[in-house]
């Protein structure tokens, strides 16, 4: 090699390259993402509030910003589908990152709507006994003191309060959101770790039985990064297999439209890394949605986070993660439906039966819901199996429904207490209707909700869902969906039974007396869950309108 | 014109709503506002009846569609009225003799606290029963049919303080459940054959049926029987009408005799095309007005309580209608004459009864009776014309009804024609035998009334004028109605049109059919003279022969009902209760035991250590991985 030629070489390595082939920096459609980028903004304020307000002042600013910004955000939302972005205008903005259609509006308006009626119930202050003159919330005076320290108990004498879970939500609310957005799988990994970082912190944040709640955290965080490995080596093995990431340059390698690139004409022909990929990451997701074998954190995590966290928790999450799972089952594996489906039964199968049969012996009413709360991750896996536009209009609409239910639940948790906190054991809770009527009525529609009874939205979304599936040709999931319904229905209605029929104990709980926060919540959640049974026709149309998918 | 027809039946379902929510301040005004508006509906139908004279025979029927009531695919309930010369005849019917019982209730019914409540279900009544007549299709009839069962059963009740009367009620309700459950299978059979219950459709296509249909439409009219034995009290079904007597007795006379009671005739009228070409349906319903009119008969002659002694009678007479109904077109137009007939005297009987207790301290036993004719003038004569009526005295309404059944009877033709007619003049005899003992023992013979319970003599004394003029004016119609009728035949050439007629061939000339009929109402009234009228009535009842205490009591029915139902049911539930116990309750706390223990098992596997929870989800990816690839390997 000649010195001028060396030289150029060299010059094209240091100087050229960057001049002719400069990294040209991304087209974001901020507009479009408003909704996701106010509540980051959001949630980064919040940070910043909690370094520079003076503590007294903190909990204020912080549920104001997180309400103003929920509610701006839902307001682009709107906005957004007004414009028609969720039918005819649907695209993959960020560079082919995160998807703009149907289904993602949806989900993204449902879980910012609950992530609102979340941030009435983290901020309620009345349900506690006033600590040293002042209000305290569900959350640990001070996240970092040992449980039972010194170093607490002068956290709690000072009137400390964690006021920092407001960002946390907004943070895992802003991963939610991308979450069933992602229309490449590294966006789909981060979104995941966004959002579920904060929820663990959460959820060792609880103000009493600090133990259970820190050792619930740990058990969701080591878990949880057990079921990212998978999630994270199926998207490697995915790479491997087509040579992208992008949900739409995978789906249509798989469908063999792509145009082969001759580096990876071995591993495209390659199966068995689609196939263990696609496992993988269904694995990942799977995990989130708390179905059935990968189901087991969820009653522990239930039972040991704060209640407020448990319900958003419950509601959220299982809407951004089957979000996410039907994106991926419907954009990008479409192709594999002879793949997955007979898996996906099967996984519906156990995960309705076992949730519910596990749910009948359930002692603790956190529990219990946990368990139903996998039950019904069943009913709604019936829903995703059926992969048609019907199959994609009833999950939606079943999540909406089944969120403010959960959200109302988990709520009504929240004020049944007796001296050490929460009364959540169930024997405590019986003669509740004789005593607190009104509490109880409400408990009773939310569990009616839960069992499926007409109605109540429940119901419509249990039918929604039985319906597309038994057109989609998945007549015996739908039985033994019916018969695990049958069994639920068992445990609700004991509950019931439980309330309004038994004597009251002498020492029994008492029912907290809420702030309009929880009232509000509360009866947002009741609200919802008449209207969807009442009248759901508009909102099955408005599911209906949204249930398709942008490539 | 059209609108008239809903005005009709909106009149009195306004004064319903208004006297039954109204509350106590209506209660002075109540019962006037509920004879105006029962009035205001008869002055409708007279305009109507006015202007359905003026023209041709076959172009008198007027519909009018209100709206769809139940809208869903095929299914399409209207809200519509007909209006024909048949639901013309009992429009006058019902809101005339309607508007008399109002007109006899503000005398009879002043001293009750709840006058208004009870003006609100007479015209509930009244409301529901022209619903009944004037609706064009099935369905919309069979809201009327539910309506005036509701009415019925507030009104036989209406003193629920006194528990007969309580249970009374109740008893009507159920056995008419039994008949409605018979007229709502027949509508869904209509529905299901012919795709449709209007009048319009069902009628044409039961006479255009090919051969395959005919075994259908005998069921249908099997179930329209059913339902028609239920509401006009016919065997087998016939068991509470004699305790519905509990009511007020203008109840007795409007609801259980005149009207509500010949809905039965009215459905099988209405329905003659569909029994036209079943001859089987025919044939029972022949068989249950038979039946019934000599239990009704027999049921009549023993029974000392006024009120009952008439019900016997009702039966019975309905029994000759139902008995022409199923003649086909040679009885149709005589069946409701009869009908209309009856609805002048009976209601007449039933009032001059009224009355009597009125002036007797509500007494109800005939044995307590005796020479009220020098007390109550008014009540005797007219209950005396009702009474010829009734036997069929020649001249008299009863007389020119009553001789044409029996006379389509015999012309039935053949062995069947003889038996019918046989029994419709045993009938005729009983009838007059019955009637004239009522007669008897109430207006003649010495008087035996005794102190009440509270020591008071009674003073038998003539009612009010109130209750008088009805008595009067259905007492003309008892003696006039037939003879208008029947000149010229004029209420043949009425109906034709709508029920179709035809002349039966009979074995016996008119003549010979009247002579009968007149020696057997002789021997009646002679034989109860004889026992009644010659010697005196004891004031206790005597022991009498089997079949007198058989017909006490109803001839057994409600025996027969309590071993065969009651004791059937009551097994029936028990051993259906040890069932449900021993084989559907072991099964589903079988299955429910084992959920449990399962459910217990499986909640070990939660045992709280996160490395056995890892474990479990490697397994289960392991699995799904594993599976997945075999998919693809199969």
């Amino acid at each position: 090699m000649s010195a001028s030629a060396r030289a150029a070489s060299v010059h094209s390595l240091w100087t050229a390259a960057p001049a002719a082939d400069k990294i040209p920096a991304p087209h974001i459609e901020y507009a479009q993402l408003s909704p996701v980028l106010i509540v980051f903004g959001v949630a980064a304020v919040g940070v910043l509030v909690e370094a520079f307000v003076p503590r007294r002042s903190r909990y204020t600013a912080q549920v104001g910003l997180a309400v103003v910004g929920l509610a701006a955000a839902f307001a682009a939302l709107i906005a957004l589908a007004e414009k028609g972005y969720g039918t005819t205008k649907a695209h993959i903005a960020a560079m082919g990152a995160v998807a703009v259609d149907g289904p993602a509006l949806f989900l993204q308006g449902t879980i910012l709507l609950v992530a609102l009626v979340a941030v009435f119930t983290f901020a309620e202050r009345r349900l506690d006994p006033m600590a040293h003159g002042r209000h305290v919330d569900s959350f640990a005076a001070q996240g970092s003191a040992v449980p039972g320290g010194d170093q607490e108990r002068a956290a709690v004498r000072a009137g400390f309060t964690t006021t920092e879970v407001f960002p946390l939500l907004m943070f895992a609310v802003g991963g939610m959101l991308i979450f069933p957005a992602a229309n490449d799988l590294l966006t789909l990994f981060v979104a995941l770790e966004v959002f579920s970082l904060p929820l663990y912190i959460l959820c060792a944040l609880a103000r009493r039985n600090r133990l259970m709640s820190q050792e619930a955290a740990v058990k969701y965080f080591l878990l949880g990064a057990f079921s990212s490995a998978f999630l994270l080596f199926g998207i490697a093995l995915l790479y491997g297999y087509a040579g992208t990431v992008s949900y739409s340059g995978i789906a249509s390698v798989i469908d063999g439209t792509a145009k082969t690139t001759p580096a990876l004409a071995s591993s495209t022909q390659n199966d068995a890394l689609l196939l263990i990929g696609l496992a993988m990451v269904t694995v990942g997701l799977l995990f989130k949605v708390g179905a059935v074998p990968f189901h087991m954190w969820t009653p522990d995590v239930y039972q040991g986070a704060p209640t407020p966290v448990t319900g958003f928790m419950a509601a959220a999450t299982k809407v951004a993660a089957f979000g996410a799972l039907l994106r991926l089952l419907y954009v990008v594996l479409p192709g594999m439906r002879w793949d997955w489906r007979p898996v996906m039964w099967g996984v519906a199968i156990v995960t309705m039966v076992i949730g519910a049969v596990i749910a009948v012996t359930q002692t603790d009413v956190k529990r219990l819901l946990a368990y139903s709360s996998i039950a019904h991750a069943g009913f709604i896996l019936a829903g995703v199996i059926a992969t048609d536009r019907n199959g994609v209009s009833s999950v939606l609409f079943y999540l909406a429904a089944y969120s403010f239910v959960t959200l109302g639940a988990f709520a009504v948790v929240t004020l049944v207490r007796d001296a050490g906190g929460e009364a959540t054991h169930l024997s405590r809770w019986a003669g509740l209707g004789r005593r607190s009527p009104l509490v109880a009525a409400v408990f009773a529609v939310f569990l009616l909700a839960f069992a499926g009874i007409p109605l109540t939205s429940g119901f419509a979304g249990k039918f929604a869902v039985f319906q597309a599936a038994a057109q989609g040709g998945a007549m015996p999931l739908v039985i033994v969906g019916v018969i695990s319904s049958a069994i639920a229905a068992f445990f609700y209605i004991r509950v019931i039974v439980l309330m309004f029929f038994s004597e009251p104990k002498a020492d029994g709980p008492s029912v907290a007396v809420p702030s309009p926060l929880t009232s509000t919540a509360i009866a947002v959640g009741v609200a919802v869950t008449l209207v969807l049974g009442l009248a759901p026709q508009y909102f099955l149309d408005l599911a209906d309108k949204a249930g398709v998918f942008v490539r | 014109m059209e609108t008239l027809i809903g005005l009709l039946v909106a009149a009195p379902l306004l004064g319903a709503g208004v006297l039954l929510t109204g509350g106590r301040r209506l209660n002075r005004y109540g019962h006037l506002l509920g004879t105006l508006l029962a009035l205001v509906s008869f002055v409708l139908g007279l305009v109507l009846f006015a202007n359905m004279l003026g023209k041709s025979a076959d172009d008198r029927t007027l519909t009018s569609h209100l709206f769809t009531w139940v809208p869903v695919e095929s299914f399409q309930a209207q809200v519509g009225f007909q209006l024909d010369q048949l639901s013309m005849t009992f429009v006058l019917l019902i809101t005339g003799v309607g508007s008399l019982i109002h007109i006899y209730s503000i005398g009879y019914m002043e001293h009750d606290e709840n006058r208004r409540k009870f003006f609100g279900f007479l015209n509930l009544f009244l409301a529901a029963m022209l619903l009944l007549v004037l609706a064009d299709n099935y369905f919309l009839l069979y809201a009327g049919w539910e309506g005036v069962g509701l009415a019925s059963y507030l009104l036989i009740g209406f003193w629920q303080h006194k528990p007969s009367a309580a249970t009374a009620a109740k008893k009507a309700f159920l056995v008419n459940r039994v008949g409605d459950i018979g007229l709502s299978v027949a509508i869904m059979l209509m529905f299901t054959t012919f795709g449709s219950f209007a009048f319009a459709d069902v009628l044409p296509a039961a006479k255009g049926a090919d051969a395959t249909q005919h075994a259908t439409l005998t069921g249908i009219g099997f179930m329209l029987l059913l339902a028609a034995c239920g509401k006009s009290a016919q065997v087998p079904l016939q068991s509470w009408l004699g305790d519905a007597m509990e009511g007020p007795t203008p109840v007795s006379a409007l609801i259980h005799a005149a009207t509500m009671v010949t809905a039965g005739v009215y459905l099988i009228t209405r329905s003659g095309a569909i029994f036209n070409v079943a001859p089987d349906a025919q044939t029972a319903v022949v068989t249950v007005g038979t039946v019934t009119l000599l239990f009704g008969a027999i049921v009549g002659c023993a029974k000392d309580d006024i009120k009952k002694a008439l019900a016997g009678s009702t039966m019975s007479q309905i029994g000759y209608m139902i008995m022409a109904a199923g003649l086909g077109p040679i009885g149709y137009v005589f069946a409701i004459m009869h009908l209309v007939t009856h609805g002048f005297f009976k209601a007449g009987l039933f009032l001059g009864a009224g009355s009597v207790m009125h002036g007797m301290n509500d007494e109800v036993d005939m044995r307590r009776y005796g020479g009220l004719r020098k007390y109550m003038p008014i009540t005797f004569v007219t209950f005396g014309l009702g009474y010829l009526a009734i036997i069929g005295f020649p001249g008299l309404s009863g007389y020119f009804s009553k001789d044409k059944i029996i006379e389509a009877a015999f012309a039935k033709g053949g062995t069947e024609g003889w038996i019918l007619g046989g029994c419709a003049m045993l009938g005729a005899a009983i009838t007059a035998f019955y009637m004239t003992r009522v007669m008897l023992m109430t207006f003649f013979g010495e008087k035996r009334w005794e102190r009440d319970a509270e020591g008071h003599e009674p003073h038998p004394h003539e009612s009010p004028a109130s209750m008088t003029i009805p008595m009067i004016v259905l007492a003309f119609g008892s003696v006039f109605a037939g003879a208008l009728f029947s000149l010229n035949s004029r209420f043949v050439h009425w109906l034709e049109p709508v029920t179709g007629h035809s002349e039966g061939d009979s074995p016996l000339s008119t003549g010979a059919v009247t002579a009968g009929t007149l020696v057997v109402l002789l021997l009646g009234v002679a034989l109860a003279w004889l026992m009644y009228g010659r010697r005196p009535v004891p004031a206790v009842a005597p022991r009498g022969s089997l079949l007198t205490r058989a017909a006490r009591r109803d001839l057994l029915q409600d025996d027969f009902n309590h071993v065969v139902l009651v004791r059937g049911g009551e097994h029936l539930t028990r051993s259906l209760v040890y069932l449900d116990h021993s084989l559907v309750d072991g099964v589903v706390n079988g299955t429910a035991a084992s959920v449990g223990g399962l459910s217990g098992r499986l909640r070990k596997l939660q045992n709280g250590y996160v490395r056995s929870y890892a474990v479990s989800m490697l397994g289960g990816t392991a699995v799904v991985v594993a599976a997945t690839l075999l998919m693809r390997a199969v």
